[in-house]
């Protein structure tokens, strides 16, 4: 990418001090590096490899994830004004994304008064935004109830949705509504089968070599059991999609960026506009890393901007940290 | 096993309480005061964990969950029979007992976080 700047990508900044799977992924020139145990990995070739063609003009959207408005504690006091940074950000950007997405924890308490907060800042960027939930936008007593009357208008069932732009087939997940309580399992996240039976009808004859976009707050395969990091099904919403040249997979909700190929599917995780999170494992807890000092905060934010390229299958994915 | 050093005393202290109100002849809005300020326990959440896991309460105990963790979390009742709100730090949710069972519940907001309340009459054996 001509416009990348080296500085500016999530992951330098904490790959060698945490040794944690961090990498970088753009199409067409790009080779996914995994940093595992030490030792790195090529993951795979993503771009060139995908049967698809992207039919319009290309299409550039921008992801965001884990805003957390409410949140008061430290490593991050004020998720407002980072969330903020970001969309200030994104309005900087040279190419204007046609739309955004926030893959969910939106809020942090799924208080009318942080959504309140969180749209006034993400609409000053002007731009379509497709919101999915995080647990913490359905904690409130009644299951979701708030969530769904203010962002579920226009989906089906509990939420879930999907789109066409530019040639690319988007799908909004839900899974957090059926978890499995952890009394006999890891309390993984679910998708549950009225959602998933509508997914197979969703993508069922479509082109093969239609690009989809597959998103969902909390991760579609299991990164980190003890830490419920995963979906007990997501093996069958991707099965359905197991015919098609390109699947991207964009999740939040572990506020750190893990990368992943699976034949013709990549899997990306996102950064948080608000506080990171430990590495699998790293930590007794998943929590906020309050230990963080506020002058390295920025390093472990950021924004993602999706290129589709015209003729190439699968996006360009880039990840900006909120560093100026 | 750790909620037994909880569940004596809580047990004791419910049967003094109704022994206590039975001797007095208290009416029966003053017996209910009574015995629920002498039944209370409590469930401390830090750390993604429920403290203690299993706690044994008498009829009539009211249980307070405190969340002194940094994260939020929720009280949720499996099947529903009781459930808080999002409680962020130091946030409170307090739940009454008087059906004698075994309630499990979980964290919504992390679901591998599980506890029980068993509610059962002091003095009788499990």
């Amino acid at each position: 990418m001509a416009d990348r700047d080296d500085k500016d990508l999530i992951g330098v900044a904490t790959m060698n001090r945490r040794g944690l799977l961090k990498c970088m992924g753009w199409a067409g020139t790009g080779v996914v590096w995994g940093l595992s145990g030490g030792v790195p990995r090529t993951l795979g070739l993503i771009g060139e490899a995908s049967a698809a063609e992207v039919k319009q003009a290309g299409l550039t959207f921008v992801q965001i994830s884990d805003s957390h408005i409410g949140f008061h504690l430290p490593p991050n006091p004020d998720p407002r004004a980072t969330l903020s940074e970001a969309i200030d950000k994104i309005k900087a950007m040279p190419k204007q994304p046609a739309f955004l997405v926030h893959t969910g924890d939106i809020s942090h308490l799924s208080k009318e008064q942080e959504w309140d907060d969180a749209d006034q800042v993400i609409k000053s960027a002007n731009k379509q935004v497709f919101f999915l939930p995080g647990e913490h936008d359905v904690a409130d007593a009644d299951n979701g109830k708030a969530y769904l009357a203010r962002y579920g208008k226009d989906t089906k069932g509990k939420g879930w949705y999907s789109f066409d732009m530019a040639g690319v087939h988007f799908i909004g997940l839900i899974n957090v509504f059926e978890f499995q309580p952890g009394f006999k399992s890891a309390g993984l996240a679910k998708i549950g089968d009225e959602q998933l039976e509508w997914l197979e009808k969703d993508v069922a004859g479509r082109s093969a070599s239609t690009p989809i976009v597959l998103m969902a707050h909390l991760p579609l395969w299991t990164i980190y059991e003890q830490w419920g990091w995963g979906t007990a099904d997501a093996g069958r919403a991707l099965g359905y999609l197991k015919r098609f040249g390109s699947v991207t997979v964009l999740n939040g909700h572990i506020h750190q960026i893990i990368q992943k190929v699976e034949g013709n599917v990549t899997f990306h995780t996102a950064a948080s506009t608000a506080f990171p999170q430990p590495a699998p494992g790293t930590a007794p807890g998943p929590g906020p890393m309050k230990e963080v000092p506020a002058e390295e905060l920025h390093k472990y934010l950021g924004v993602r901007t999706v290129n589709y390229v015209r003729g190439k299958g699968a996006p360009a994915l880039i990840d900006s940290s909120l560093v100026a | 096993m750790a909620y037994w050093k909880i569940a004596v005393p809580l047990g004791a202290l419910g049967l003094t309480a109704l022994l206590f109100a039975a001797v007095l002849e208290t009416p029966l809005a003053g017996k209910a005061a009574a015995q629920a300020a002498a039944n209370a326990a409590a469930v401390r959440i830090d750390n993604f964990n429920f403290t203690p896991l299993t706690l044994v309460v008498a009829p009539g105990t009211t249980v307070t969950w405190t969340n002194a963790d940094d994260t939020p979390h929720t009280v949720r009742e499996k099947d529903g029979k009781f459930k808080s709100a999002a409680l962020d730090t130091d946030d409170t949710f307090s739940q009454a007992f008087t059906a004698p069972g075994e309630y499990e519940y979980f964290c919504s907001i992390h679901p591998r976080m599980v506890g029980k309340i068993v509610v059962k009459p002091a003095g009788k054996s499990s």
